[in-house]
């Protein structure tokens, strides 16, 4: 086995753990942390089907975002939909045999990423163009977009220029998945592309990639629109209440 | 008129470019020691403030889920970043609203994200300075917590939570806002914001008693700590006194009156405001809201409502079960709390008020949707209820209603520039800035519709635009409390 062979795999058991217990670790935080009033932003449903629903139009639509900057919207939406299918045809490359559905969407995922691209080019043309987003981006919202560019572009690369040996690839990644490791082949761009994704899996828990399981504990938009129906009182709020001289009168 | 320059209204609302520190001078006056202290913070900054103000936001990012998750979620993506009325109004980069938000996050990243610690420059993450502290200082007192930002967010971060967490902070270290802090301070000692003890209060009700004889010849009354009666009515302290609040509260007094309902105001609880949610302290906000249950309790009432006023609204609507439940000791058959134009509506659908419209007709209206009456709380039984029924009601009391433009209406409607705790005069440059979004939809129905009069139903609402329509060219009893229109078109049979 060659060492380039178990650099990759310890690489990318150790990106997958990062990914995978980092994330788990900040929702286990969001969850924990009480959200002591009703704070939904109204008009707001008034039943948790209804908050469902306007979660789902959020994750689905970018329905805020697109009330909010039609630009942002269009490439935003592009860019994440074209990403979700990239991802899915990805899928290919773990199984064996190949869901039949993964395969039906392999012609459209072979196009998704030059959705990926325009979105992230009009992405990162917002951050120089408009001065308010030019005067709130940091360096690592550039870098940001850079990475995601950069896997794309050499992912593409890889379709068209620098071909690598899929079927290897294959019996790669299925060797990480069956703990039996599998020799991978030594292309530049394909390193490329894997230390790439590797890198991203590993800065997700610390970076504000966590938006994607953040949206769902907003307060603002999961919360049920009943506070005069359903007193809401959250742990440490009621024990100050229990301690507090002022105390209601009645329980 | 002003040291500064009043924004110009345009043909509509144009983005500015952004420029940097511009308003960076604007800071309210710093509350005192008399000020401070009995809310429970220290009375000057105090020698460790680094460290208590690092300790505070560990323990407010334990407490607020919202904290937590809008310090880390920003993509920075900009959807907010001209949704701001003190932005549009002034300019300054630091009142976008992700940027204000950043005034934080950027300490949080250094002191609580692995990121921060080890990256600062990549990540924009600085130490707690001085420096830093009088920013957040002068910037999250140029937010008026209206919302508006969080409508178009993609995830929702809310910047009044931001702000309020770091005024906390702020109070914690013991660099409190003069303005809001007095004020809790009166309500706590005396019951109200305007430190209006109980006799001041009876003269007062009283004089309105023979006014509103003299005007309609009607024996209209204005209850004082009655036990017994059937209604506890929580309004703003400034209906008491101001104009055009006073009309206001004459017109909720008309509406019990014909509707036979039995109410009373309490001097123990004669203030619906709670500025204990500005200055984000769940503890002083309490200690407000608990005042209004002890006065039901003590009265002996079977409902509360609330009188015309934005964030009282918000506080009593989402909070006050929370705070000051539960409120099992009230009819069920009412929502506890309810508004005051929830029982004017109800009455107008029963038919249960005469009214003639035509009293209004020398008026043509327009409504103005009061931030958080319109993004936090809701009225009647189904979504949007909050912008339903003040509209059904003007439309039951006045022949000519015209709305605003969308885009500055409903829930994207424009804070008046005074909310928040920024209605000082220490503050006047940002406030007059700060309802430039809204003078210029005025501009709009004033020039379409020929529209004569603003309405609204929040006490600071009326208070800022009374104090900076003048600013924009308007007159200042151009803006008009709701309940006076009711009031107005009233008709009691038996005049004298």
């Amino acid at each position: 086995m060659s060492a380039l062979t178990v650099v990759y795999a310890l690489l990318f058991y150790f990106a997958a753990a990062v990914l995978v217990l980092g994330v788990a670790y900040r929702v286990w935080l969001y969850a924990r942390t009480p959200a002591p009033l009703k704070i939904p932003v109204t008009p707001a449903p008034l039943t948790p089907a209804g908050v469902a629903v306007r979660l789902a139009k959020e994750v689905v639509f970018f329905a805020s975002l697109f009330r909010g900057n039609k630009w942002t919207w269009l490439f935003g939406w592009v860019f994440h939909f074209a990403l979700l299918l990239v991802l899915l045809r990805h899928l290919r490359y773990f199984q064996e045999p190949v869901w039949t559905w993964v395969a039906l969407i392999q012609p459209f995922g072979k196009y998704a990423a030059y959705g990926m691209v325009a979105g992230l080019v009009g992405l990162w043309a917002r951050r120089f163009l408009v001065d308010r987003v030019r005067y709130i981006s940091a360096p690592s919202d550039h870098l940001m977009l850079a990475l995601l560019l950069a896997i794309a572009l050499s992912g593409l690369a890889m379709k068209y220029f620098f071909h690598t040996d899929i079927v290897a690839l294959k019996a790669f990644f299925l060797g990480l998945l069956r703990f039996d490791l599998q020799p991978l082949p030594a292309d530049g761009m394909l390193l490329v592309h894997l230390t790439l994704v590797a890198l991203l899996m590993i800065i997700f828990p610390f970076s504000k990639l966590l938006h994607a399981p953040g949206l769902f504990f907003a307060p603002t938009r999961n919360q049920v629109d009943n506070p005069r129906e359903k007193r809401h009182l959250a742990p440490w709020a009621a024990q100050l209440e229990a301690g507090g001289r002022e105390a209601p009168t009645s329980s | 008129m002003a040291d500064f320059e009043v924004p110009e209204l345009k043909e509509e609302l144009e983005i500015p470019p952004v420029h940097k520190g511009v308003t960076s001078h604007l800071k309210p006056f710093v509350a005192d020691a008399q000020f401070q202290e009995p809310l429970g913070y220290p009375g000057e900054l105090v020698e460790n403030w680094q460290e208590v103000a690092i300790n505070k936001m560990g323990e407010l990012l334990g407490k607020y889920r919202s904290l937590r998750v809008f310090l880390d979620i920003c993509v920075k993506c900009g959807a907010c970043t001209d949704k701001c009325h003190y932005y549009l109004g002034t300019t300054d980069g630091n009142n976008m609203p992700v940027a204000r938000q950043d005034l934080m996050r950027r300490v949080y990243r250094r002191y609580f994200t692995l990121a921060g610690k080890y990256f600062p420059k990549l990540v924009g993450a600085v130490d707690l300075t001085k420096e830093v502290l009088d920013q957040w200082y002068s910037y999250y007192h140029q937010c008026s917590q209206c919302r508006r930002c969080s409508v178009f967010c993609p995830y929702g971060i809310d910047t009044a939570e931001i702000s309020m967490a770091a005024r906390e902070i702020l109070d914690s270290v013991g660099v409190g806002q003069k303005y809001c802090n007095e004020i809790i301070g009166k309500v706590i000692k005396i019951g109200n914001n305007l430190g209006l003890p109980q006799p001041a209060l009876a003269d007062t009700l009283e004089g309105l008693e023979e006014e509103v004889k003299m005007d309609t010849g009607v024996d209209v009354r204005f209850p004082l700590d009655e036990k017994g009666a059937e209604v506890l009515l929580v309004t703003p302290s400034a209906d008491f006194f101001a104009e055009p609040h006073v009309d206001g509260l004459i017109g909720y007094a008309k509406v019990f009156h014909q509707a036979g309902i039995s109410w009373t105001l309490s001097s123990y609880a004669s203030e619906a405001a709670n500025f204990g949610m500005f200055i984000g302290s769940y503890e002083n906000m309490r200690r407000l809201a608990l005042r209004i249950r002890e006065a039901a309790l003590d009265l002996g009432v079977k409902r509360i409502v609330f009188g015309e006023c934005g964030h009282a609204w918000r506080v009593a609507y989402a909070f006050l079960n929370t705070l000051a439940g539960p409120f099992d000791f009230l009819d069920p058959k009412y929502p506890v709390p309810q508004h005051i134009c929830e029982v004017t509506y109800d009455l107008i659908k029963r038919g249960a008020l005469k009214l003639d419209p035509s009293a209004n007709d020398h008026r043509r209206v327009t409504f103005h949707d009061s931030c958080n009456v319109a993004r936090a709380t809701r009225m009647g039984d189904f979504p949007g209820g909050q912008f339903v029924i003040p509209r059904e009601i003007l439309r039951s009391v006045c022949n000519h209603f015209y709305d605003m433009p969308p885009e500055a209406s409903y829930d994207a409607t424009f804070c008046c520039g005074g909310g928040g705790g920024l209605l000082t005069d220490d503050l006047i440059e940002l406030r007059v800035k700060g309802a430039l979004p809204r003078m210029q939809a005025l501009k709009h129905v004033v020039e379409e519709y020929g529209v004569t009069h603003l309405v609204a139903i929040c006490a600071i609402c009326k208070s800022q635009f009374s104090k900076v329509m003048p600013y924009y060219g308007f007159e200042m009893d151009q803006i008009l409390s709701l309940h006076q229109l009711v009031g107005d078109a009233l008709v009691f049979e038996a005049q004298a």
